[in-house]
């Protein structure tokens, strides 16, 4: 993948494959440690212990579509390379958290990208979930919770083209101003040459 | 923290004064967007982003977008599926944003099926 935020997305859509109603995604960006942390917890019905010995597998799925499964497989490798990790945790009838982490300024990490599309195409997809998405650069921190912006919003709905894409626009300022102040590196954007 | 200041609520609900009370309406087509690994990995962020955008500049209101996962055509990826009711469901394969605005022109507003674009099974 090109970015993580398409690693978030596909995470997150497995997530809602499985029965979640609610998602919580998080971003942490470290320049003391030099990480970059994400994880993606659901409230969905779980992995078998047996599904989760082989997450490195990509011949392993709970699906019956493919007989592949890629997702988690591929996070697992784009971890590994930049001298990361991935976890994931699961339990039955209880949901699932999966943690992947990234040496920051790794050569071969890929650019977080546009977290305010996946956020947007998250929550016109699937209307009748609720998203919390927290992201933190250096202690500093940005969150969106779908459920405190559909208060907020009053008797705009968020399964209303206009309305997200309005929100995602807000999204995508405000995590500029949040790498902007912080003391980051800017990743390279470029990094398939 | 994450906060719209009033002047946003303003200016969104401006913008969909008109659609509004239309949209509570049953829908009268579905556009899914099969979201799994594969069509993520060719491209179908790009895709539901172009469509949200013809969606919402055509005031539509009795149109969906949904998400789905993966349909099991992994090399025709992105995969969309446009559901018009009172006929078979329609899948278009490798789309892309300039392809995907035509399929909602063409089968959404005028009602005409892109052949060119339909998987073959």
């Amino acid at each position: 993948m090109r970015e993580l935020s398409l690693h978030i997305l596909d995470i997150a859509e497995n997530g809602i494959r499985a029965g979640a109603d609610r998602l919580l995604i998080h971003v942490e960006e470290s320049s003391a440690d030099d990480r970059l942390t994400l994880s993606v917890e659901d409230n969905g019905h779980g992995m078998p212990e047996e599904k989760i010995r082989h997450i490195d597998d990509p011949f392993v799925t709970t699906r019956r579509t493919r007989r592949v499964g890629l997702g988690l497989s591929l996070l697992a490798s784009a971890a590994r390379r930049c001298q990361g990790d991935i976890s994931v945790e699961a339990r039955h009838e209880k949901g699932t958290r999966v943690t992947a982490t990234f040496c920051r300024s790794h050569i071969d990490r890929a650019p977080l990208g546009d977290m305010a599309a996946t956020m947007e195409v998250l929550i016109m997809g699937n209307p009748h979930i609720d998203f919390r998405y927290t992201h933190r650069v250096d202690g500093k921190g940005f969150v969106l919770d779908t459920r405190d912006l559909k208060t907020e919003l009053g008797g705009l709905s968020l399964g209303d083209p206009t309305v997200v894409r309005y929100v995602s626009d807000v999204m995508r300022r405000a995590l500029e101003e949040l790498a902007a102040g912080s003391n980051l590196t800017p990743p390279m954007e470029d990094a398939d040459v | 923290m994450f906060k719209l200041t009033l002047e946003d609520l303003e200016r969104i609900k401006q913008k969909t004064a008109s659609a509004m009370a239309l949209r509570l309406g049953k829908p009268r087509a579905t556009i899914t967007v099969h979201l799994g690994t594969c069509g993520i990995a060719a491209g179908a962020r790009e895709v539901m982003q172009a469509l949200l955008s013809e969606l919402s500049a055509s005031n539509r209101s009795d149109v969906r977008v949904l998400a789905a996962g993966c349909l099991g055509n992994c090399a025709s990826e992105p995969n969309v599926t446009v559901a018009v009711e009172g006929s078979e469901p329609v899948v278009y394969q490798k789309m892309d944003p300039d392809k995907v605005q035509r399929v909602f022109q063409r089968h959404i507003l005028d009602g005409e099926v892109l052949r060119e674009f339909v998987l073959s099974r």
